[in-house]
């Protein structure tokens, strides 16, 4: 009874756009245990496989003059390699392969996360939140390990006055932890919105065969508004890649360079 | 039904917050992550900076190169210039030194002329003495045969000393 509430002969419209988002094992119908093929790592070893393709296969050729693909490659190296010079310092480009890991994997996941019918990893939180706690936990190692003690003062705001930097430093502790949670919940939230509205416009697209009268209006509407949010989503999945990977260097730097 | 009733309600919660998949999105992440660093720090970024280097070093190789070119032709065209120079300063050497010869030719030409005018003068004007002294004699000599004959005819007697020496006395007048 409660299936056929939930299938196809329902009348009416169906609004599922969370269902996406569901870690489904890509065979069989069982539990989901940590080592079960699931379309999580079927949509990660895309991820992995257009990496691959764009910046190996894309390089085969090691052309002076680059190919198409070649361009791209060493238009996304460049990016990469200037933002963390840009901002965390000469010093920060050690990093520079870490940071163009989660940059790649970012951006692959977002776009991929696009084609129909896809599954977005970036859009759980379980995944941003990983991807934060290692900038997190880098950050913070390496500025101990740079520092010492030393570390600490970038929560004491030697510029302040001094009954103020108490206060300041507080903030600071605070705001340093809240870092992983704003990171992590930003990249996944913003996915994760993005496509939950295309997806409810995509269940009032179908209006037309429902009624006609209402439908001549709201179907064009929907399909029009999906198409101009998807374009929007292609925008978001690039700048929140960005978003995540400026940010990560900006919390190297200051593990870098603590001192303000 | 009532267990259904509870799958159709945790179908539409968030997936996001079913914890029950957290391990194995987190393991897969962690292969995913793992996988593009070794492909990134092994093969890719390696091979793009290598790229990236050798077109640098084949830019700034042209570039060199371009620039000694430049100069190259600079410097030909300098040499070129000084060719020209050192040409017309030839052609003009060796006009004045023509100038100078052909000169030199004239005036000893000239020289050699005025000379040998000189020369046929003074022979013409000796040989004029010459002829002028033999017919002073030829008329003396006139002079003295016509005088003997004139004395003789006249029924004197020609005394030849003193005929010659009238004659003398009157050619010297």
């Amino acid at each position: 009874m409660a299936t056929d509430a939930h299938g196809a002969a329902e009348p009416g419209l169906v609004f599922h756009p969370m269902d996406q988002f569901m870690v489904k094992p890509l065979f069989g119908d069982g539990a989901v245990g940590i080592f079960t093929l699931t379309n999580v790592t079927l949509w990660m070893a895309l991820t992995v496989a257009a990496i691959f393709a764009l910046l190996v296969m894309g390089t085969a050729g090691r052309a002076t003059i680059p190919s198409r693909t070649q361009s791209i490659a060493e238009l996304a190296y460049d990016f990469v390699r200037k933002m963390v010079e840009d901002v965390a310092g000469k010093d920060g480009l050690k990093f520079f392969p870490y940071i163009m890991t989660l940059f790649l994997f970012i951006l692959f996941a977002n776009m991929l996360g696009l084609l129909p019918m896809a599954f977005t990893t970036t859009s759980h939180i379980a995944v941003t939140a990983v991807l934060a706690m290692m900038v997190f936990l880098t950050v913070t190692i390496v500025g101990f390990v740079r520092h010492g003690a030393g570390f600490l003062s970038l929560f004491w705001v030697s510029s302040a006055p001094l009954p103020l930097r108490p206060v300041l430093a507080l903030i600071e502790v605070i705001s340093y932890f809240v870092r992983p949670v704003s990171h992590s919940i930003r990249l996944a939230g913003n996915m994760m919105a993005g496509h939950a509205v295309v997806k409810v416009f995509a269940a009032f697209a179908p209006m037309i065969v429902i009624s006609t009268g209402i439908g001549l209006l709201v179907t064009p509407l929907s399909i029009l508004a999906i198409a101009t949010i998807y374009a929007l989503e292609l925008l978001v999945a690039f700048i929140q890649a960005y978003v995540f990977t400026i940010l990560t260097c900006v919390y190297l730097k200051d593990a870098l360079h603590p001192h303000h | 039904m009532a267990s259904e009733a509870q799958a159709t309600e945790s179908a539409t919660g968030l997936p996001q917050l079913d914890f029950s998949t957290f391990g194995n999105q987190i393991f897969w992440l962690l292969v995913a992550l793992v996988v593009i660093y070794f492909i990134l720090s092994r093969v890719a970024l390696p091979r793009i900076a290598a790229v990236l280097a050798e077109r640098q070093g084949s830019i700034t190789n042209d570039l060199a190169a371009a620039e000694d070119l430049k100069a190259r032709a600079v410097e030909a065209e300098e040499a070129y210039r000084q060719a020209l120079a050192d040409a017309r300063a030839e052609a003009q050497k060796i006009v004045a030194e023509t100038k100078a010869a052909i000169k030199a030719d004239l005036d000893r030409a000239n020289e050699k002329a005025n000379q040998e005018i000189a020369e046929r003068v003074a022979e013409g004007e000796k040989a004029l003495a010459e002829i002028r002294a033999s017919a002073l004699d030829a008329v003396r000599d006139v002079a003295k045969d016509v005088a003997a004959e004139l004395v003789t005819v006249m029924g004197g007697k020609a005394d030849g000393r003193s005929v010659t020496a009238a004659v003398n006395a009157r050619m010297k007048g």
